[in-house]
């Protein structure tokens, strides 16, 4: 496989990671959501993120010659080897918490999408068009809560804060690039962060004024998760989502 | 060496009715899922693309093409998913839509390729065609649906979304 292959299938990874982490987390709600609508809206967020990620770590498969399909990289990998933004795995925490960080995710991956339906790598690009129609209807969901929330009662409002002051540092990481990105970017395949970056600061603000809410001063961030650095909460995670495959190797539905 | 008598046209005729797993009554060829049918070196290509990334209908389409396919004593085939070009809503046939409507969906409305549309939009209620609906839940019984009420004839109802 070229090198533009092997950019190709981390670029890929990288996305897939982020979408089946967060469908994992969103998964855990599964039966506990505060009501039966709010609780069907994040098992269906939850399936259209696992979809996602099924074509994406697929698209990876392909490209990185190692003859691995999705079920390998989703089951078989360890944490270091995950390269989801580090938002997503954060925990569900209370109802603010899995708000802010979906509404973080998900306005990030809006402009992401967008961006990257212009690369010249047409499996990209579809499967951006894809997922983009799927995302805004998330980003008007957890707008919506933000909106709730902060402008809610006293008690909504300051755990919405407390959600914030949790989940601001890792706001940092998802914009981080490396030498995959530069590359790509080059080769007209891979989004400018920079772009991506700016809309989101825009729609974070806007709704954050809506919300009665303030973005916070910038302030140390933590990075590192596309370089395989990840929170202790990761590993947790990966232990529950990867039991059935690893106790059962070749297990099939 | 030919592994079938059909042409690709008539296999894609055999699988052409195949109902969609959770709204029965429409087919896979209404809903626009089944893309085309190529036969090459004599083994079957079937094209499918999902409606939503994550549809867990897809698994049951692929397993009911094969069905028929193996009926047909078809044995050298592929179910292939595809992505590009995307599927939107506008794909469903109007004929389809109204039989949606019969059944007590709302039909998605066309065009999905501005996306204000996805998000602002009169849904019409299928029972009485009532404009004054309101959105009890964006999302509903299936990945592809939204919940909405209808605020004259009072009875709530599944509405397919655009995409």
């Amino acid at each position: 496989m070229s090198e533009l292959n092997k950019n190709i299938a981390e670029y890929s990874l990288r996305i897939g990671d982020t979408s089946l982490i967060l469908g994992q987390r969103l998964a855990e709600w599964c039966g506990h959501g505060p009501i039966l609508e709010e609780d069907i809206a994040l098992t269906n967020v939850s399936l259209d993120l696992i979809g996602q990620a099924r074509a994406f770590l697929t698209y990876a498969g392909e490209n990185e010659g190692l003859n691995r399909s999705e079920d390998d990289l989703a089951f078989l990998r360890e944490a270091r080897e995950y390269k989801n933004r580090l938002m997503a795995e954060q925990p569900n925490g209370d109802y603010a918490q899995t708000m802010i960080r979906q509404f973080f995710l998900s306005v990030y991956q809006y402009y992401f999408f967008t961006e990257l339906m212009k690369s010249k790598d047409a499996t990209l690009a579809a499967l951006a068009e894809k997922s983009l129609k799927e995302v805004t209807y998330h980003v008007r969901h957890s707008s919506e809560w933000v909106i709730r929330f902060g402008d809610g009662t006293e008690e909504s409002h300051v755990r919405t804060l407390e959600a914030i002051d949790t989940l601001w540092k890792y706001t940092g990481d998802l914009f981080e690039t490396d030498h995959v990105d530069i590359d790509l970017v080059k080769a007209g395949i891979a989004v400018d962060m920079n772009v991506v970056r700016g809309n989101w600061d825009k729609k974070i603000n806007e709704v954050f004024e809506k919300a009665t809410l303030t973005v916070p001063e910038d302030s140390f961030m933590i990075g590192g998760s596309i370089k395989g650095l990840h929170s202790e909460h990761l590993g947790h995670l990966l232990s529950e989502m990867q039991v059935l495959p690893r106790s059962f190797p070749g297990v099939e539905w | 060496m030919l592994s079938t008598k059909f042409s690709e046209k008539e296999i894609y005729d055999l699988i052409a009715d195949i109902p969609d797993p959770e709204i029965p009554v429409i087919t896979i060829e209404d809903l626009g899922i089944l893309r085309e049918v190529k036969i090459e070196d004599g083994k079957v290509k079937v094209f499918i693309t999902p409606t939503y990334s994550g549809c867990p209908a897809m698994k049951a389409i692929e397993n009911d093409i094969a069905d028929i396919l193996r009926k047909n004593e078809i044995n050298s085939f592929e179910v292939k998913t595809v992505f590009a070009p995307v599927w939107t809503t506008d794909w469903i046939s109007d004929e389809a839509k109204e039989k949606l409507r019969k059944y007590g969906i709302s039909p998605p409305e066309k065009s999905s390729s501005d996306k204000n549309i996805l998000l602002n939009k009169h849904v019409r209620c299928p029972q009485c065609n009532s404009e004054n609906t309101v959105l009890i839940s964006q999302f509903g019984s299936t990945a592809c649906k939204a919940l909405y009420k209808c605020q004259d004839c009072l009875e709530p109802f599944d509405h397919f979304k655009c995409h």
